[in-house]
């Protein structure tokens, strides 16, 4: 399953990470000097423009968070074997069904356990959304890529039906989303609005658990077991098809809290847009990260900072911002390329 | 075409799969290959195909040395093999599958090769439809349609290798029929099998292979007894009866008029008892069943017809997991395609075992793989991934990773490909769990192997066993007869 099987230490892997920062480096320089652009200022403002000052830190957190999140989930359905493309729509079933209950506003009551009561509700439906790709896989012999990836649209669907449709604005049905929230259910933030603090304690601690539960667990070592051979897992007394279900449901339950996560702590409404590609981005970010955990969240951050660092590049040097998507190119290429020559 | 052979070697690893053979092959002449499972003469045919390259040895065609590396060459010098599993291309239809390897320049001529095919398969007697698609074809129309395709490439000598496996018998008539033909029009055809009866009818020449070498060569009348030998061999006898447990301990396996489908012959109507602490070897050409029998037996395949009961209990129907509850284990012969997970460390696959509890205990998981290494032999360490250990190793390691007692075991060729040491050692660890009452079935190419280890054998031919007997009871010249079909 894994993308570079071999582990050769630390000494090799920070010549690695040289080796490929090297190559990024290079590889960008050189589409920016063709673009006619000088490329040491462009580097500058992607840096500055991502962590320059505590206020873009936090900009830079509130996308590590559903990113780090994603890549949790799929954590685990990679262990087992599965490509979960779905992930994407998961994050929006989430995001739909914290809708849900949020929309609903408080009366009375606590607030607190309201977005409880939501986030569960966005972790059910990602989850929900994941089993039905898992359902499809092994009860009607759907590849869950295939399976995923129309789901993906059907979420995609349902969320614009439900902005234009029974959820729309008072009036007419826009764009730009549901009504807002009423304000006690946004999800607290620090720094001006710009960090969420409850956001970040969930994401480390989701973290900690795909840790603990893909090392230490039984669950962990079955997941481990049928992505290696689902069929020697089989006659040791697994049983694959339970499993499958497992891991995509774990998959879309920390997707779902993503999608939860970009209602409640960062949009408060529902947008059609709303997962921010972040689940394609993730599976990118658990690749990189050689499908360990631990890699994980230094990648998604990094991709973090580029997403936030590029925003500025088109105001301040008339480039665009796509220049992030070129590094993160860059990075997959030469990431490729360096574990291939050092093999 | 005449073809001579001189000294071809072939070696995969430390096995001599072809240790210098010597053979003359006449134009226009049958020439049937005869010999055992392994005994290479699918390794020589394939060498003469140019599908694998030999170690040594000089290929003459009508007395010049040719040299070729490569299945397009050989058919370029007018060679071409029929593989037991036809190389052909299943989704798409007969005419496109003839047309393969046919075109010359860059357009193929739907509408010239149309009649070519026609006219080929007519004056053979072959039915074959150009429209229809490979896949739903039978075995037998597959390998007519191979055949008029090599023959349309030009082929002057053509190898068939078991072609009468998996074939209807009137498809058998036709091919016989078309190879005799062939004959007259002065092809060489070779003519592979380890069915007597077929080479027997057929062939002008037969050679039997044993063991790499060429045990014998004799021209009709055919003597089936002396022929027979040479492909088996004179074996030491087995330990005498009163060492063999008698089988009469309590029912472990019972399998009732149980038919099954799958493999080439599929399995029908079979009635098999296997006995507290019996050692059941399983003989019969690869693919004639057995491979069906043992998982059946492990409720890996359900049966299509009849009922199989463990110890009194009716299972039929139950999946794997059920049958694993009764105690009953099967060993695949894929090792580490079906037994191990590769990228797992011989310590998790110990950990796995454990049935309780949501946490694992590592230092205890690594302790049980240390434990196992000794006891077991096992030449890694509890951190060693499981691809990186021998083919010896990962059987003991399967082995290790075995319950305490079992009810049942079931095994598919417990010990092909190990070293003499670690089979020795094998059957060491199986006899001592039918020692403490487990029932042992085991598959085996190596009759010698089932001849001194089994209490029973049974053997299989094209889906049924054709004989149960007490190995006291038989000798190999008749389990031989039984496994060509002569029983």
């Amino acid at each position: 399953m894994a993308l570079f099987p071999e582990y050769s230490g630390p000494k090799e892997l920070a010549l690695r990470v040289l080796l490929i920062s090297g190559g990024v480096f290079i590889l960008t320089s050189l589409v920016l000097l063709v673009a006619g652009t000088p490329p040491w200022p462009a580097f500058y403002h992607l840096f500055v423009g991502a962590l320059g000052s505590w206020n873009k830190l936090a900009q830079v957190l509130m996308v590590w968070i559903p990113l780090t999140l994603c890549a949790c989930g799929l954590l685990y359905s990679f262990r087992i074997g599965l490509w979960n493309i779905g992930v994407e729509g998961q994050v929006v079933a989430g995001a739909i069904a914290c809708t849900a209950v949020l929309r609903f506003g408080v009366e009375s009551g606590s607030p607190a356990l309201m977005l409880m009561v939501a986030f569960a509700s966005g972790i059910l439906g990602g989850g929900v959304w994941a089993v039905l790709a898992g359902l499809l896989k092994t009860k009607g012999g759907v590849n869950e890529i295939f399976g995923g990836l129309g789901l993906n649209f059907v979420a995609q669907g349902i969320t614009l039906w439900l902005i234009f449709g029974p959820w729309k604005r008072p009036g007419v049905g826009s764009m730009s989303g549901t009504e807002l929230f009423q304000e006690s259910l946004w999800l607290p933030t620090v720094l001006s609005g710009r960090l969420s603090p409850v956001g970040l304690v969930l994401t480390v601690l989701t973290l900690v658990a795909a840790a603990w539960v893909l090392n230490r667990t039984r669950l962990g070592l079955s997941l481990k077991g049928i992505g290696s051979n689902a069929r020697a897992a089989y006659l040791h007394g697994l049983n694959p098809n339970t499993y499958f279900i497992l891991a995509m449901g774990m998959a879309g339950g920390c997707a779902g809290l993503a999608g939860a996560f970009q209602v409640a702590g960062v949009y408060h409404r529902l947008i059609p847009v709303i997962s921010s590609n972040y689940g394609y981005l993730a599976l990118l970010v658990v690749m990189l990260a050689n499908y360990r955990v631990w890699g994980s969240p230094w990648i998604a951050f990094f991709f973090a900072c580029l997403n936030v660092g590029s925003i500025q590049l088109p105001i301040v040097l008339k480039l665009d911002s796509s220049l992030s998507g070129i590094i993160q190119g860059a990075l997959v290429l030469t990431t490729l390329l360096v574990y291939g020559l050092r093999k | 075409m005449r073809i001579t052979l001189r000294d071809i070697r072939k070696q995969y690893g430390k096995v001599n799969a072809n240790d210098g053979i010597d053979l003359e092959i006449d134009e226009g002449s049958i020439h049937g290959i005869l010999g055992e499972n392994g005994a290479g003469k699918s390794t020589l045919m394939k060498v003469l195909a140019g599908y694998t390259a030999k170690t040594s040895g000089t290929i003459l065609l009508n007395g010049r040395p040719a040299d070729y590396d490569h299945p397009a060459q050989a058919t370029r010098l007018g060679i071409g093999m029929l593989y037991q599993d036809p190389l052909d291309f299943p989704p798409l239809t007969v005419l496109e599958n003839f047309m393969m390897g046919l075109a010359h320049g860059l357009v193929s001529r739907e509408e010239t090769t149309r009649p070519r095919l026609k006219d080929l398969a007519d004056s053979f007697g072959f039915h074959l439809n150009p429209d229809d698609v490979v896949e739903r074809l039978t075995v037998g129309e597959r390998q007519q349609l191979e055949l008029v395709r090599l023959l349309a490439l030009g082929v002057e000598v053509l190898i068939l290798d078991e072609p009468t496996t998996g074939i209807s018998n009137l498809q058998k008539q036709a091919l016989f029929r078309a190879l005799r033909k062939l004959a007259e029009e002065r092809k060489t055809i070779l003519l592979v099998s380890h069915k007597l009866e077929d080479i027997e009818a057929l062939c002008d020449r037969i050679t039997v292979l044993r063991r790499g070498r060429v045990e014998g060569e004799m021209v009709p009348p055919f003597e089936g007894a002396r022929l027979l030998k040479w492909m088996f061999g004179t074996e030491p006898a087995p330990p005498p009866c009163f060492e063999r447990r008698t089988g009469e301990g309590s029912m472990m396996l019972a399998m009732e008029g149980v038919s099954g489908l799958g493999g080439r012959a599929g399995l029908n109507s079979c009635d098999v008892a296997v006995r507290q602490g019996e050692v059941v070897g399983l003989a019969g050409l690869e693919g004639s069943g057995q491979a069906l029998f043992l998982r059946l037996a492990s409720g890996l395949e359900k049966p299509e017809k009849g009922k199989i009961r463990l110890a009194g209990e009716d299972m039929t129907g139950k999946d794997h997991h059920a049958y694993r509850g009764r105690g009953v284990t099967f060993l695949p012969a894929g090792r580490l395609e079906e037994g191990l997970m590769p990228g797992l460390t011989l310590t998790e696959h110990f950990a796995l075992q454990q049935q309780k509890g949501m946490v694992i205990h590592w230092p205890e998981a690594w302790q049980r793989a240390k434990r196992g290494i000794e006891r077991f032999r096992i030449k890694g360490s509890p951190d060693s991934a499981a691809e990186s250990l021998s083919g010896g190793n990962q059987q003991r390691l399967l082995l290790a990773l075995l319950p305490a007692d079992p009810l049942l075991l079931l095994l598919e060729h417990p010990t092909r490909g190990l070293d003499v040491d670690s089979v020795q050692w094998v059957w060491e660890k199986l006899m001592a769990y039918a020692a403490q009452g487990t029932g042992i079935v085991f598959s085996s190419a190596e009759l010698d192997e089932i001849f001194q280890m089994a209490d029973r054998v049974l053997v299989f031919f094209n889906g049924a066993v054709v004989k149960d007997v007490r190995t006291c009871d038989t000798t190999i010249e008749d389990l031989a007869k039984a496994i060509a079909g002569k029983g």
